[in-house]
């Protein structure tokens, strides 16, 4: 019997094993490691987007009290080069030192860094540091970097093209010259940045020849990999602990500067060095997300066939190319753009672009987001273009369920997808049958109220290695798990996740209970820590963890369950088919009464005394699980708004949505997971995005000019999920991370310009904001006074 | 030059030596290690740091430390009573009002003031009064959720509980 039969905690809203620590202050995060004789660093950067460092002068920092040493670029060379781990055809990489040394490509781009013995002594050394510094021109926009003459922000790769990533499929020309109607569409995803609540943080201490680095990190066993290399350190010498991590969003989802210099720092000083980011500092250093501008154009029949896309794509990677940037706008972008929708013919250039900006790569979605942004934007103008509803258009188009596995045209393999049921719960939710009255009555107020429709299918697990190695990933996709279960019968779970909020701890035990038939609350949980790991982890992005990591411990699971059959079946003289495991106890079908205890089988393996012939001792296993192809989580979400006609304000009246992730092991944290992710979503479309001025500053410098929408911005929302299995895990799970911030944006911003299309206004580029709404309105001659 | 402070956190006096320029922040966290109250900016903006100061929710990064000099202080770490878990806790916990929880603490700290002179709050109410603390995780659906479940039962052993604040107060 499997456990995914009649499982007893796989579906079960199962009280997070995480929460006590984290409600009492117990927990610890990385900036509350306290060690003694700690120094602290702090970096100096430029504050010009683009500059030639003539020379730095750091001989008044070093006398100032406190200071233990100052740093700069030429000197921190052996701390090696920043890693991107993904290389696209023809890519042109960018060297990414920790310090910059030659010329600063952004403002925020480190030039020198300070140790001392106390935060504010480093920050008074840091002001002292005299740097000269040559300013050179600076471009800001992606399309702009890729115009002749614009400045090139890495001479030695004569121009700022990153690469150019083309994918085709069907007769692109023959769509568009037998389309009854086509559509055109300049969608812009402004760069947003991620605000995970817990600023980045780094500490170090170098005892006995062993590097232990805690990071706030997504990937520390990636940080252990590259710190070693760069620090001429064995692995097997680097010790990397993601502690309690507050939040990531892909914002930790990289190997930092700071991670490298407080780990080198921390070496050749012999004591131990933190660095804690502050918010500010952040908003320049940390990694931003989207920045992707594309011109979209839809063939179609009039009925409203799609016959064929053609999609021309910039994305701004920033200053230098990050961890996972190149897999972003192209990979994770490009492939997903037909979303639950047959589409004969596709045409899609990615161009990337370096610009004198903060560097871009994952945020909550990465690239799907995006994705699905232009498709869903493009389907409510075609809708609207040929007077057809923009529930129907979709449905129109869907792939029917008959058709799966179906082979896109992008040329990936959905294993399994039903969207019709989706759309349609989500429309009984939204009440959309009686949206024109809800729009009238608003109209009387003197507001407009819109709604909108996205649906979406996006791309999880990843990821298969082959597929991971085809794609020009740098590392496999796999995840690992080890399950020890202590002589007493105490059980422990290792994971080479990183869970950072999204609670493992609770979900890895529920698996690991069902297979071997004892309660959650006996499972121990544990993470982030590459000294405790089976070995290697990948980590926690791209809503991956449970299809893959989930998967590991399942399979563990059930080796150590098969091994406690064996013993149990040995002990009570009976055949292993006959054995039952549950509750923790072993015993025979039909006789529970002459049960062991799942701890005199744990006990049994270590006394290792009576244990079946040629049995090796112990209970324990270690899998590193490969998946056979990527998930597809698909869904459809919808927001109605009301927008106030006087000022232009945007309220979202009622949010529902209707998501498949497939098999739920923990429903409460599924519906945690779409808040969150919808609560983003709404965010780029309304309230987020980072503004740069022509010379390259960060207007949107803080949390005072950048919109993280508060509890006031945001309505409740309405969910409820379809359950289609994928069959490429035994669990039949797809994950759930990111549905919200995909499924989100577009319902939102479809919502508003529905709301406005009486006054004939089409298009507004996010966010959606109450003054652009204001001078819309307003531009269309409407809107009270 | 430093100061000599006296300040009660969690009903223990602290009495310590303290450069003036010392955030109340940094004064809990780094001189006393009470590591639960958080930094989430550096601009007042995300509420992480609050905490109760004379039984009102204080965001602890706006306030000198030579400020609280006299002052009661009441952070995460002090809403459990006796190893019994102050009903806000329970309902963060029960309606998985949190994720990543680094938010959590200055939520819960608001949360407490609030319900303490708001005792039958409509969701409007706690939205309103929790807009001064930024979460990214939760979406605040569940936040509210918890919020509205603590009220509920803090109504019902209204008589039988501490009143955190009310007690700082006094």
């Amino acid at each position: 019997m499997t456990v995914t039969a009649n499982p007893k905690y796989i579906g079960a809203r199962v009280p997070r094993k995480e929460d006590p620590r984290l409600v009492t202050g117990d927990a610890t995060f990385t900036d509350d490691v306290m060690l003694q004789g700690m120094a602290y660093m702090t970096l100096v950067r430029s504050p010009h987007a683009h500059a030639r460092i003539r020379r730095i002068d750091t001989a008044t920092a070093k006398k100032e009290p406190g200071v233990v040493a100052v740093l700069t670029g030429k000197e921190l060379e052996a701390t090696g080069i920043l890693p991107v781990f993904i290389a696209v055809p023809g890519m042109n990489g960018s060297k990414h030192m920790p310090i910059a040394s030659d010329k600063a490509r952004y403002a925020g781009d480190a030039v020198a860094a300070v140790v001392a013995e106390s935060r504010d002594a480093a920050k008074r050394a840091a002001d002292l540091i005299a740097v000269d510094y040559e300013p050179l021109p600076v471009v800001v926009d992606g399309t702009k970097a890729l115009e002749p003459n614009a400045p090139i922000v890495h001479e030695e790769l004569g121009s700022n093209l990153v690469f150019t990533y083309p994918v085709k499929g069907g007769d692109i020309d023959k769509a568009f010259k037998d389309a009854e109607i086509t559509v055109t569409q300049r969608i812009v995803n402004q760069r947003l940045i991620p605000n995970a609540m817990e600023p980045r943080a780094v500490t170090a201490k170098f005892e006995a020849g062993e590097l232990t680095l805690w990071s706030s990190t997504q990937i520390p066993h990636f940080v252990q990999l590259i710190v070693a290399l760069n620090l001429g350190l064995g692995q097997n010498k680097v010790r990397v602990i993601a502690p309690e991590v507050g939040g990531g969003f892909g914002s930790k989802l990289q190997v930092y500067a700071e991670e490298l210099l407080v780990g080198h720092l921390s070496k050749t000083l012999g004591r131990p060095v933190k660095w804690t980011e502050e918010r500010r500092e952040g908003y320049l250093a940390t990694i931003h997300g989207r920045d992707l501008v594309e011109n979209v154009e839809i063939a179609a029949k009039k009925d409203g066939t799609i016959l064929g896309l053609r999609i021309r794509t910039v994305a701004n990677v920033g200053a230098y190319l990050q961890a996972f940037a190149p897999g972003i706008p192209t990979i994770l972008h490009a492939f997903i753009i037909p979303g639950p929708y047959k589409i004969p013919a596709f045409d899609v250039e990615v161009r990337g672009a370096y610009t004198n900006t903060t560097p871009v790569d994952a945020y909550r979605g990465a690239g799907r987001p995006e994705a699905t942004f232009a498709m869903e934007r493009i389907m409510d103008r075609l809708a609207d273009e040929i007077g057809m509803d923009p529930a129907e258009v979709r449905r129109k188009n869907f792939i029917p369920p008959d058709a799966f596995p179906f082979n896109t045209i992008s040329g990936i393999t959905y294993d399994s997808g039903d969207y019709e049921p989706a759309l349609d719960r989500a429309l009984e939710m939204a009440d959309y049958k009686g949206f024109e009255k809800r729009r009238d009555e608003a109209k009387a107020r003197g507001n407009y109220r819109g709604i909108g429709i996205s649906t979406y299918v996006e791309i999880c697990g990843l990821a298969p290695s082959k597929a991971n190695s085809a794609l020009g990933v740098g590392w496999g996709g796999y995840e690992s798990a080890r399950i020890r279960v202590h002589a007493t019968g105490s059980v422990q779970v290792f994971t080479g996740t990183s869970p950072h909020g999204q609670g493992h701890e609770t979900s890895w035990a529920q698996i690991a209970a069902d297979a071997l038939g004892i309660n959650p609350n006996d499972i121990e949980v544990r993470h982030g820590d590459t000294f405790e790991s089976p070995g290697m982890g990948v980590g926690t992005f791209g809503s991956r963890s449970l299809a893959v990591g989930g998967i590991a411990v399942h399979k563990a699971a059930e080796k150590v369950r098969e091994k406690v059959v064996q013993i149990g079946a040995h002990l009570l003289e009976a055949s292993p088919a006959d054995v039952v495991v549950e509750n923790g106890k072993v015993f025979v079908k039909g006789v529970p009464e002459k049960a062991k205890n799942f701890g005199d089988i744990s006990m049994a393996a270590y006394l290792a005394n009576n244990l079946p012939d040629g049995m090796e001792p112990g209970l324990e296993a270690t899998v590193y699980y490969d998946p056979p192809n990527f998930t597809f989580p698909f869904g459809t979400h919808i927001a109605e708004v009301e927008i106030d006609g006087e000022t232009g304000t945007v309220r979202i009246e009622r949010y529902s949505a209707c998501d498949d992730c497939g098999r739920q092991i923990n429903p409460m944290i599924v519906d945690g997971q779409l808040h969150g992710g919808i609560a983003q979503g709404i965010g780029q479309a309304l309230y987020e995005g980072a503004v740069y001025d022509d010379n390259g500053q960060l207007l949107s410098g803080s949390m005072m000019e950048y919109h993280v929408p508060s509890a006031e911005d945001l309505p409740s929302f309405d969910l409820d999920q379809t359950v289609t299995l994928t069959n490429t895990n035994p669990l039949g799970v797809k994950g759930i991370g990111e549905a919200g911030t995909i499924g989100s944006t577009p319902a939102a911003v479809n919502a508003v310009i529905d709301a406005l299309s009486p006054l004939g206004i089409k298009h507004i580029d996010m966010p959606l904001t109450s003054e652009k709404i204001w001078r819309a309105i307003r531009a269309a001659g409407e809107g009270r006074r | 030059m430093s100061h000599s402070v006296t300040v009660t956190v969690n009903g223990t006096s602290f009495t310590r030596e303290i450069e003036p320029t010392l955030l109340l922040v940094e004064f809990l966290r780094e001189t006393l290690a009470l590591t639960g109250t958080h930094v989430g900016c550096d601009t007042s903006q995300c509420g992480a740091c609050t905490v109760l100061v004379g039984g009102r929710a204080t965001k602890s990064c706006t306030m000198l430390a030579v400020q609280a000099d006299g002052a009661e202080v009441l952070t995460v770490e002090g809403l459990a009573r006796n190893g019994e878990l102050h009903p806000i806790q329970r309902a963060f916990a029960k309606e998985h009002g949190l994720q990543c929880g680094f938010c959590t603490p200055g939520v819960m700290i608001t949360a407490v003031d609030f319900l303490e002179r708001n005792a039958s709050p409509s969701d409007a109410d706690i939205r309103h009064a929790i807009e001064g603390n930024l979460c990214r995780c939760t979406g605040y659906h569940n936040i509210v959720n918890a919020i509205r479940s603590a009220s509920v039962e803090m109504r019902e052993t209204a008589a039988a509980l501490p009143k955190v604040a009310a007690e700082v107060k006094s």
